[in-house]
């Protein structure tokens, strides 16, 4: 089509969407390096004290910690239900798997706060309020659903017949989905691992309910200071996670890229 | 094992040990919260009725409903200026957008919360900027009012509007736009009776998972009403960690899912659910 008026307003009103969707995030940055003590623009002097601050209290550290030992926990567990689960739904497939899979797609869907009470509700009289195994299992509960889209994505393109292949040269069911099923979807796999630990490591409103003093995950640490709205090391805080992100992104984005050339090939 | 693997497929053991743990921990308790609905703290509707009988409850619910509409209508509008630029970019271009809304996407919701909260303030940059600029003498009420909370809100929900709408975009074949134009139509004839009806289920789908995703939000709400703006999900969360009170906000949370079930049932009638949220996976 010819790119007349219309297209070029569209053109230049998404772009300056996209930055309103990503600039405002970087306003932490200037923040974090203010001198003073309380939250506020940096007057010309940058001091990197907060950064300081940050890196030496104990507190911030035991919550970046906990949130890496509940992330990677959660991520582990997750990929491994949600995996398990998608290459069951996928060799069923039959209209109740389909049921199923609605079904098990919930917790992903259901308000968050919903999520919360529920297991708000069954973690007091489980003993589970307030310790490793209660947050990693409602994270799990939360984040396989994730793993289960991305892996069923990647069973979608994989061929059936090259699991028969495999059965009728006489590998057991087993050894297939070791060595057969498991190496091609690999990037599913991958993807789903990294969105349930990016659920886990983000995850505030569930975490509020069932975590009080001994779990105090980093979203907690940042929603308390958030709350109290004075100490500039909640700005440090966010630029490092904000600088995480990058990262992960560029990761991800680099080996996506290089499993696409491979599939090209 | 042998007698049963003949009427039950083998898949169903690799999907149970995850369906059993659902079930067990996340099934069961939401149908207790249901149950509570009407056995706490007396047996009986009393919980319902309080729809007709408390102002404030009603004046919650509505500001709840009210907030979410406007999110989601500013969200899909800006989504889908969006999604149709990326749609007709090179590719490179596209793929370049397309990382701008899934870095937003990912970064924390605690942050972005944060920097709207320095933005937005009384001696926030936006009003600090407003003053130099000379546009405004007295610092606009961003926070603790409905506007802050709609910022945030919007800036959360784009992404979440965006994806839907790329998926549904991407599939439309645009020798129809072509044939339309040879026909005779102008660009905006075929934008308005052609495109945007063709874009139907992609709408519907985005503006519906928008609104189930605002109902129950949280953070923003909290932090950027300041406790003016009280919505359904912060209510429950002072009823249940600050009252303790059950029945209430077990009757709000069963409102709550029955309309989100609802909600989805509509849209599985549009699109096929798993392509909508396989959406941002890929």
């Amino acid at each position: 089509m010819r790119s007349g008026l219309f297209a070029r307003f569209n053109r230049v009103g998404a772009w300056i969407l996209l930055l309103f969707l990503v600039t405002p995030a970087l306003v932490a940055i200037p923040v974090s390096l203010t001198p003073k003590r309380f939250l506020s623009m940096p007057g010309g002097e940058y001091s990197l004290r907060h950064f300081i601050a940050l890196f030496s209290s104990p507190e911030w550290l035991s919550s970046f910690f906990q949130s890496a030992v509940i992330g990677l926990s959660t991520s582990a567990l997750a990929t491994i239900l949600g995996t398990l689960c998608a290459i069951g739904l996928w060799r069923v497939s039959s209209k109740y798997s389909e049921v199923v899979r609605a079904f098990l797609l919930l917790p992903m869907i259901i308000p968050q706060i919903i999520s919360a009470m529920a297991f708000y509700r069954l973690w007091v009289p489980l003993g589970l309020l307030d310790t490793y195994p209660g947050m990693i299992l409602a994270h799990t509960i939360l984040a396989a659903p994730l793993v289960l889209i991305t892996v069923s994505a990647s069973l979608a393109n994989f061929d059936p017949k090259l699991e028969q292949a495999s059965r009728n040269l006489g590998a057991s069911s087993w050894v297939t989905m070791w060595r057969v099923i498991l190496p091609s979807i690999k990037p599913g796999v991958f993807a789903g691992a990294l969105f349930a630990f990016i659920l886990s490591w983000d995850e505030i409103v569930v975490t509020l309910f069932v975590s009080k003093f001994n779990i105090y995950t980093l979203p907690r640490r940042m929603w308390n200071g958030i709350r109290e709205n004075t100490d500039p090391t909640v700005a440090a805080a966010a630029v490092v996670l904000i600088a995480l992100t990058l990262i992960a992104f560029a990761v991800f984005a680099l080996v996506s890229r290089r499993n696409a050339r491979q599939s090209r090939t | 094992m042998k007698t049963l693997g003949r009427y039950i497929s083998p898949g169903w053991f690799l999907v149970a040990p995850f369906l059993l743990l659902v079930a067990a921990f996340y099934l069961g308790p939401i149908l207790n919260i249901l149950w509570l609905s009407f056995t706490d703290p007396v047996p009986g509707v009393g919980n319902y009725r309080e729809l007709y009988e408390s102002d404030a409850l009603v004046r919650i619910i509505w500001t709840t409903v009210r907030v979410c509409i406007v999110t989601t209508v500013f969200s899909v509008l800006l989504g889908y200026v969006i999604a149709y630029a990326m749609v007709h970019a090179h590719e490179n271009k596209r793929n370049l957008m397309l990382g701008f809304v899934l870095v937003s996407f990912w970064i924390s919701i605690l942050v972005r919360t944060f920097s709207w909260l320095m933005l937005l303030g009384r001696n926030g940059l936006v009003n600090n900027a407003f003053e130099t600029i000379g546009i405004v003498s007295e610092p606009i009420a961003f926070m603790r009012n409905e506007l802050g909370v709609l910022i945030g809100m919007v800036h959360y929900m784009v992404p979440y509007a965006v994806l839907p709408l790329l998926v549904n975009m991407q599939t439309l074949d645009m020798r129809v736009m072509n044939a339309s134009r040879n026909l005779g139509a102008s660009g905006t004839q075929t934008f308005w009776r052609i495109y945007l009806p063709l874009t139907t289920p992609g709408l519907v789908a985005s503006t519906l998972l928008v609104f189930i995703l605002s109902l129950g939000f949280y953070v923003t709400p909290a932090v950027l009403g300041g406790g003016k703006v009280l919505m359904v999900a912060e209510y429950i969360y002072v009823q249940l960690l600050v009252t303790l009170q059950w029945g209430t906000a077990a009757m709000l949370a069963a409102l709550m899912l029955f309309g989100v079930l609802g909600l989805l049932y509509v849209m599985s009638r549009f699109m096929k659910l798993s392509t909508v949220f396989g959406g941002t996976a890929s």
